[in-house]
């Protein structure tokens, strides 16, 4: 499969600030690669040089076949671009937005119009397209954007953070967008805060940090660099905690973890709800009280606190919840 | 398509868009119609009953200095607008468009013409109410209008510069604000020049508005013998000077508003 974007060394400097230090990333067509990091990683300035609106200091890349730099204006025909602020015209109907796109792709008038009306239905914004955008729900400027994008069918899309800000509703109809137009074959570089995102649409995730990839892979190997399943159990007192962590030893595939301020056990285990089931067997037998009991899966947070020392964004990640 | 018509093309597309966005925006709008209507009245009404001037009524002296005035703080608008779609990320998606890149600027400044259009109409019509009058030839007349439309595209440039320059709303408002105020008053466009003290006179006197007030006023007709024209060089040659400034201006800044678009990117 060949491939649909390719970055190599990519080096942006602002001042003394280094926003990428030589990213390298290569998207098969047709897949969706997920850039994941926090504010600051350089996911955006990646996106910028990758969509023509900045020339990296150094490195090169291709997309659809085309230089970024040297073939800017012929690759701008062949991408789709939306951003973390829909860039939307209030004052603008839903409609006008979308033919305005449509005639400065130099689609003409009637098509323009036509595609307009398409997409608008595509994205359950018929009802809406007579009305100024300034009337719009955040979830509705996001479609808008992203439709705003796909105006000419691009086979390569740009989506930097496409649901930031967004509720859980508008952001799940979102992913179901993206998730049709994946299936429809369109290549995706999509960049994120919310692991939950890159696990649902990424076929492979780049974990980025201080503007380079610092880890690559499927949501599913980069967890289980992180370690298989585990199981957490909350207790009620000090002393069961201790005894908890001994009874669960022999269950363990893994040196146990136990928190104290918490009342807490973790311990990594192979046989998943197996090994749950014999895990509480084992603690009612010695009487300890358990409070709650779950089996885990490392999620791509606890990909991205390995990796990286800390969490993904506190801030931002109260929010995705 | 060749080039040319694309860039002509795109430049339609983005002139219409503007076009829209100035008849839905009520704080625009007003700024287009109700501002000239306002300030003919005020003007005419308060210091006309105050001013009195030998040989011509003080309303046919003062609409030149409206229309230009008018010109001057519609200029402005071009600017919050480019630094509104600057901040919005509207300039980051036609950017990632294959649409010429020349096109946002020069359809924002031909939709700003079409916006002065319809504030010049709008305060001459004003104006006749209140007994402004032409005495001149209707070709005289009609060069006078399209004198104040080139200057007032050729403005929309320097506004588009100062604008891309300086990035946001905000900052573009007050400074615009701050230096519209002296270009409007420190000129001819409400008093005598003539009798302006030490230093402001010969600031005033080659002041670019004050050549545009004086050419309107000869080609209106809206002068009087008994206030000789001034000295100054500007003002003796104030039509061809004035159609000079335009050129002058457009020359300096639409390349130099172009390149600053080329480099503005939101973030």
């Amino acid at each position: 499969m060949p491939d649909a974007i390719v970055a190599e060394g990519l080096v942006k400097k602002y001042g003394d600030v280094v926003a990428l230090d030589g990213m390298d990333l290569t998207v098969p067509e047709g897949t969706v690669l997920g850039l994941l990091g926090p504010n600051g990683a350089g996911k955006t300035t990646t996106v910028r040089i990758l969509t023509t609106l900045l020339t990296p200091d150094a490195g090169h890349a291709t997309v659809a076949g085309f230089d970024v730099v040297r073939d800017a204006r012929r690759l701008r025909a062949r991408i789709g671009a939306s951003g973390q602020y829909a860039a939307v015209d209030d004052h603008l109907t839903g409609a006008e937005n979308l033919e305005m796109v449509g005639r400065l792709y130099h689609l003409g008038t009637r098509r323009s119009r036509e595609r307009a009306r398409e997409l608008l239905e595509r994205f359950d914004l018929t009802g809406a397209a007579d009305r100024p955008v300034q009337g719009y729900s955040g979830g509705m400027r996001r479609r808008l954007d992203l439709a705003g994008a796909l105006v000419a069918d691009p086979p390569v899309l740009f989506l930097d953070e496409p649901t930031t800000g967004l509720d859980p509703r508008a952001r799940a109809s979102l992913w179901d967008v993206i998730s049709e137009l994946v299936a429809a074959g369109t290549t995706v570089l999509l960049t994120t805060q919310y692991m939950e995102e890159a696990d649902r649409l990424a076929d492979r995730v780049a974990v980025v940090d201080h503007g380079r990839v610092i880890a690559l892979g499927t949501a599913d190997e980069l967890k289980s660099h992180v370690g298989g399943d585990r199981i957490e159990l909350s207790v009620t007192s000090a002393a069961d905690l201790a005894s908890a962590t001994r009874v669960l030893v022999p269950l363990s595939a893994g040196a146990p973890q136990s928190d104290a301020t918490a009342l807490r056990v973790t311990i990594p285990v192979a046989g998943g709800a197996s090994a749950l089931t014999e895990a509480l067997v084992r603690l009612a037998a010695e009487r300890i009280t358990v409070r709650d009991a779950g089996l885990r899966r490392p999620t791509l947070d606890d990909v991205f606190l390995t990796l990286t020392g800390r969490e993904a964004d506190e801030k931002t990640k109260e929010t995705a919840r | 398509m060749n080039t040319l018509h694309l860039a002509v093309a795109d430049g339609v597309t983005i002139a219409r868009r503007n076009t829209l966005k100035i008849r839905r925006a009520p704080d625009l709008l007003g700024g287009v119609v109700m501002l000239p209507i306002v300030l003919v009245l005020l003007f005419t009404y308060v210091f006309g009953s105050m001013i009195s001037l030998p040989g011509v009524s003080y309303v046919e002296y003062l609409l030149p200095g409206i229309f230009v005035m008018t010109i001057v703080s519609s200029g402005q608008i071009t600017g919050y607008t480019l630094t509104q779609d600057l901040q919005r990320g509207i300039f980051d998606r036609f950017r990632t468009l294959p649409m010429s890149p020349s096109a946002v600027l020069t359809g924002q400044t031909v939709a700003d013409v079409i916006m002065n259009v319809t504030s010049i109409v709008t305060m001459a019509l004003v104006g006749l109410l209140v007994g402004w009058r032409v005495h001149t030839s209707p070709g005289e007349a009609a060069l006078g209008f399209l004198m104040l439309l080139l200057f007032a595209y050729a403005f929309s440039w320097v506004t588009a510069t100062v604008a891309l320059a300086l990035r946001t709303p905000e900052v573009f408002n007050n400074v615009a604000t701050i230096m519209s105020f002296p270009m409007v008053f420190l000129s001819n466009a409400f008093v005598d020049s003539a009798r302006l003290p030490g230093p402001l006179k010969p600031i005033a006197e080659w002041n670019p508005v004050s050549t545009l007030v004086q050419a309107s006023r000869e080609l209106f007709g809206n002068t009087s013998p008994a206030l000789p024209v001034p000295d100054a060089w500007p003002l003796r040659h104030a039509v061809p000077v004035s159609f000079l400034w335009s050129v002058l201006l457009l020359a300096v800044f639409a390349p130099l508003a172009t390149r600053l678009y080329k480099k503005a990117v939101s973030r």
